[in-house]
């Protein structure tokens, strides 16, 4: 069963095709397709109009390299929420009018729960149930409990700055520049973790918070002229205060729910260290996508929208947009 | 009252003024944030989501750019930071949340003025020292003239922080 999957909720205009809910015959974000040439002009990193601009090339790429015409197809799945309403809309209205086009089934999906299906791409066995999923992205950071398809209880999240943003901050704060999460990551390869900074531990919560930690480091740049030490040693060192936190509660509330594995997922986990750590730490198997399938996509929306299908879940045609989605209850 | 300068001691004191504020806001309310890294916008946001009866965490919207609770009022948590070209902020379309029917406040407002309701509550949060903060709050219009004597009460009779 081939579902096209749609993303438009956040940065990434995105099209991809995905067999069975697992293999994805094709891929496609808006990075890698000419729009410059096409449209000559600028094209903004962050708006819905970008989205306008770019979903139907993108569109016809990846029902092109999947080797698919409309009619091959056997439903369309597309991103609700959470994300910005202009953006969600250029998605959303575009999966409406191929169903309506071409008489296919339409699934709203939710953009957390998609990448947490990111874990069932390409891989020779599914994950088990119960299951603990750990979302970490810019936007996000949620760990939440996987009972079964399209099942999850909420036990925690940030109360404050995501962990992502945390990387994205710190590094801002550093004078490392941008993207934070990979330069971050390459620069604490050089130094060592020997600066005192501080790790919310929010005892008897799954909630996380790194907002303290950011300060901190302000702290710590604006005292560097009395307090001497590496760029390196102060990225090597909030790096470790964000993996400490997320790694150890994480991995508690592994052990106390008696999971059978880790889901990992979120742009932060294309950091590779990260989930060393969880690998070496956690007493379940860690599952994590590779870094192209961590960041969004839209083969996870069509894989989550496969699995929706199956449980005979399909939305009606007038669904609208839902900007402040969450996951879990 | 046209502006006032506090000093807040600790982020419990900038959430309890937030929390004032959040009490006295009304349906239409634009608050902007202007201040660097770590200078307290979130947490004094999330004081004015208590004010506002929101139950959940208002966390940072830096990457979402916008997050939206219900309360007491709507509450939209709008923010600029990975913005930086005004096309960008236009083109989000936002103007339905400005004069909307619920309290807006935005972080890194100053990257998108231009654009913004000319009538506001404009708070400018400074790093002191590790735990201090100084906050200046400057009302544009007779509506927030009105909110900034209102909010001056309040903190005679409890706000720990002195006036500067």
């Amino acid at each position: 069963m081939k579902v096209l999957g749609i993303e438009t909720s956040c940065d990434e205009t995105a099209a991809a095709v995905v067999a069975d809910g697992t293999t994805i015959l094709s891929n496609v974000i808006t990075s890698q397709v000419d729009i410059h040439a096409r449209y000559g002009g600028i094209v903004p990193e962050v708006a819905s109009r970008q989205h306008l601009l770019t979903i139907l090339p993108v569109l016809k790429q990846a029902m092109m390299e999947a080797g698919v015409a409309f009619g091959d197809l056997q439903g369309v799945a597309v991103t609700i929420g959470p994300g910005l309403p202009g953006s969600l809309l250029v998605g959303v209205n575009l999966a409406k009018a191929i169903v309506l086009a071409h008489n296919l089934p339409l699934i709203g999906v939710n953009h957390l729960e998609a990448h947490v299906y990111a874990n069932w791409l390409e891989r020779s066995e599914p994950p088990l149930f119960p299951n603990l999923c750990l979302i970490v992205s810019g936007g996000h950071t949620d760990l939440v409990l996987m009972e079964g398809h399209g099942q999850f209880k909420k036990l925690g999240q940030t109360r404050d700055d995501a962990a992502g943003e945390a990387f994205d901050k710190g590094a801002r704060l550093l004078g490392l520049g941008y993207p934070g999460g990979p330069i971050i990551e390459k620069t604490a390869k050089k130094g060592v973790a020997s600066l005192p900074l501080p790790r919310a531990w929010l005892k008897d919560s799954d909630d996380f918070s790194f907002s303290g930690l950011k300060t901190a480091l302000l702290h710590l740049v604006r005292e560097k002229e009395t307090v001497n030490f590496s760029i390196a040693d102060a990225a090597a060192s909030f790096q470790q205060a964000i993996v400490d936190v997320l790694v150890t509660k994480t991995v508690d509330a592994a052990k106390r729910l008696q999971v059978k594995q880790l889901l990992l997922s979120g742009g932060v986990i294309a950091n590779r260290a990260l989930c060393q750590h969880f690998v070496n730490s956690s007493p379940v198997p860690v599952l994590f996508p590779p870094p192209r399938l961590c960041t969004d996509n839209a083969a996870m929306v069509a894989s989550c929208g496969y699995y929706h299908f199956k449980l005979g879940e399909i939305s009606s045609h007038d669904f609208d947009v839902i900007p402040s989605l969450r996951l879990g209850v | 009252m046209e502006s006032l300068k506090l000093i807040s001691h600790s982020p419990e004191e900038t959430q309890h003024l937030g929390a004032i504020l959040g009490k006295l806001a009304r349906t239409g309310d634009v608050f902007l944030l202007v201040g660097n890294l770590g200078a307290g916008k979130t947490c004094l946001t999330q004081g004015i989501a208590r004010g506002l009866e929101v139950k959940e965490y208002a966390f940072s919207p830096s990457f979402v750019i916008l997050r939206e609770y219900s309360g007491r009022l709507s509450l939209y948590h709008i923010d600029f930071y990975r913005l930086d070209h005004i096309e960008e902020i236009v083109d989000l379309g936002l103007d339905e949340y400005f004069y909307g029917n619920g309290v807006c406040v935005v972080e890194w407002a100053e990257k998108g003025l231009q654009i913004l309701p000319p009538e506001n509550l404009l708070i400018t949060l400074d790093y002191i020292s590790d735990i201090e903060r100084g906050l200046h709050l400057e009302a544009k219009g007779k509506r927030y003239s009105e909110l900034l004597e209102k909010l001056a009460v309040s903190i005679k009779s409890g706000f720990g922080s002195k006036q500067r």
